[in-house]
């Protein structure tokens, strides 16, 4: 007889399947993570270099990069997983090294598997025990978590019976359990499929109009776009760029579907002289969204007919191409 | 503190049972067990040029027997702890699963402990389980019950204890299979020491007897075993094991005398400094 699961994601919202009170919210003084000067160095290798960044409370934050970057090793700082080489770090106001500063903590790791021998469920009842929740929330929490990364029919399957995209699911469900204040993911949809990836992305969502704060690892930039509110991009171990998405992708393209003008009137409608012109669409480069309606003003005062505006925000992925120079 | 402690515990006490290890054992183990009753129950039809053998020669043929079963049981349990212990902590890290659980707020000196004690309270479990039975199947088909029989038990369990806080410890640095033999090697040349030391012994060879001495301290199991064997060893047997002096000492299935306090002492502690290294080095891990 299965239980009663509420139906994932698209029923009631995060706060209200979870018991736990939400927390993370702007009464904490602290940031959710800060660092200066964070490094590591395994031998010869410099796996992270003088990381320095803060992730206020309650925001969706991604570190970006490609794959040996430095990002897993970052998360595994925070977490004290591993022993930072110089620089410190502050995870929910504690030092890592404090094994406290993890009580409201959810990770994901990126490489990982459960005990086969366990079923979900129990997987889930372990981790509720050494996190430290009061037990008699523990079916509530199981049954919550289960839901939302839609594994509620499986809960009482042997993990060693899941596929990779399963176990991923699962290992969300372990991060989200007890409410937690931050919630530190790396690459959590690399098993997914296109719907799993989505589901992610509803509960990143969730999460962050709850409070929570969430620490997004991935090299899935598009993704990163959708859901994040400030990112970090990192290569080689450094940080290369690092802002909110409106400071880092302001500047994007507008293109206009114009007739009616001639080619002088055509050529000069870009106030840095910066457009491309196929004879249907004129492409005006790092064009301020201020100044789309102006130049709308202007197209239809020289007599020119409009049949389509397209502003285009350079992508985060354009923009991290940009800074490697390989675009 | 001690609450995650516990969970670990559990969960490895509970991981040996759910993988059916525990379980081979202990069908393993009562086979062995009924077959050895059965031989037991056999030595009553045993004759001696033509007429039954008296109960006696029975009682003195099973203590012997016992011997040669707990060389079989300590065995068996050696293997056991170090198969498992080998592979608890390098298998967990290996898998990722070590990221999960010590992302939680739990030391990484409890995860250590909390293996240790799971572990070694199966060990113990398999030892005073598998120990009680065959003797209460000895005394019941033969009227015959060793001096020691508690003692007994605990050399037994003390050995298997060894050895998984040997693996254990080596499983912080190693993969589970090169922990592994590196204890099982030590485990048969600690066997081999315990010999060596004995023919020193019997020759007067002082360094001889001492690489002995050292390869006991070093690693503890044969002491042990040795104590195990005073506490099989019927009152008769032990008075010709004085007898025979010194000339005995190399023989691994005859002691007469009981391990010492100090040795004991030396036992726990070992373990003790052990288990230090082994949260010493977990805990300069990198995972």
């Amino acid at each position: 007889m299965p239980w009663p699961w509420p139906t994932p994601f698209d029923s009631a919202p995060l706060e209200k399947r979870v018991s736990v009170t939400a927390a993370g919210t702007a009464a904490d003084a602290s940031p959710a993570i800060h660092t200066t000067g964070l490094s590591k160095v395994y031998g010869r290798k410099t796996a992270l270099a003088s990381l320095s960044m803060t992730v206020p409370r309650g925001e969706v934050f991604g570190f970006l990069g490609p794959n040996g970057a430095g990002k897993t090793t970052a998360v595994k700082l925070l977490l004290g997983l591993v022993r930072e080489t110089s620089g410190e770090a502050w995870i929910l106001g504690k030092a890592p090294s404090d094994p406290g500063s993890r009580r409201h903590v959810g990770y994901l790791p990126e490489l990982f598997r459960y005990q086969a021998w366990l079923s979900a469920a129990e997987v889930l009842r372990v981790h509720c025990e050494l996190a430290g929740l009061d037990r008699p929330t523990w079916v509530e929490e199981i049954r919550a978590v289960l839901a939302i990364v839609d594994l509620g029919a499986r809960a009482n399957d042997r993990v060693g019976t899941f596929s990779k995209g399963m176990q991923q699911r699962l290992g969300l469900a372990v991060a989200l359990l007890g409410s937690p204040q931050l919630v530190l993911l790396d690459e959590p949809t690399s098993a997914l499929d296109p719907v799993g990836r989505h589901d992610v992305r509803q509960i990143i969502r969730q999460l962050r109009d709850r409070g929570t704060s969430v620490f997004l690892n991935s090299h899935l930039l598009t993704e990163v776009e959708m859901v994040c509110d400030r990112v970090a991009m990192v290569d080689h171990g450094r940080v290369i760029s690092t802002g909110t998405l409106n400071d880092l992708l302001a500047e994007g393209d507008c293109r206009f579907r114009v007739s009616g003008l001639n080619p002088a009137e055509r050529a000069g409608l870009a106030p840095t002289g910066d457009q491309d012109d196929d004879g249907e669409w004129i492409t005006i480069h790092h064009l301020d969204p201020e100044l789309i309606p102006t130049t709308v003003e202007r197209i239809v005062a020289m007599g020119g007919r409009i049949y389509a505006v397209e502003p285009r925000r350079q992508s985060l992925e354009e923009h991290f191409l940009q800074l490697l120079g390989e675009l | 503190m001690i609450g995650p402690l516990f969970v670990v515990a559990r969960l490895t006490a509970w991981e040996t049972v759910r993988r059916r290890l525990m379980i081979a054992l202990v069908v393993m183990t009562l086979i062995i067990i009924a077959t050895t009753g059965w031989g037991y129950n056999r030595l009553w039809t045993a004759t001696d040029n033509g007429a039954p053998i008296g109960v006696v020669q029975v009682r003195a043929i099973t203590s012997q027997v016992l011997i040669l079963m707990y060389f079989v049981f300590a065995g068996v349990l050696a293997l056991s702890s170090v198969l498992i212990a080998a592979s608890s902590i390098s298998g967990d890290i290996e898998s990722g699963l070590a990221l999960s659980i010590l992302s939680r707020p739990i030391g990484r000196a409890q995860w250590a402990l909390g293996k240790w004690l799971g572990l070694a309270a199966m060990t113990i479990a398999y030892a005073g389980g598998a120990g009680w039975l065959e003797l209460l199947v000895a005394d019941f088909t033969t009227g015959y019950l060793p001096p020691h029989p508690w003692q007994l038990v605990g050399y037994i369990g003390a050995e298997g204890l060894i050895l998984l806080t040997l693996a254990l410890t080596l499983s912080t640095r190693m993969a589970g299979m090169t922990a592994g033999i590196i204890a099982l090697v030590g485990y048969f040349m600690a066997w081999v020491g315990g010999i060596v030391s004995g023919i020193g012994l019997a020759l007067n060879n002082a360094p001889l007897t001492e690489l002995g001495v050292i390869s006991r301290l070093l690693l503890p199991t044969d002491g042990l075993w040795r104590g195990a064997v005073w506490t099989l060893e019927p009152a008769s047997l032990l008075t010709l094991g004085r007898q025979a002096g010194r000339a005995a000492a190399a023989d691994p299935f005859m002691v007469a005398e009981p391990a010492s306090p100090l040795f004991l002492l030396w036992a726990l502690v070992w373990i003790g400094v052990v288990l230090l290294i082994a949260i010493w080095s977990l805990r300069s891990r990198e995972l």
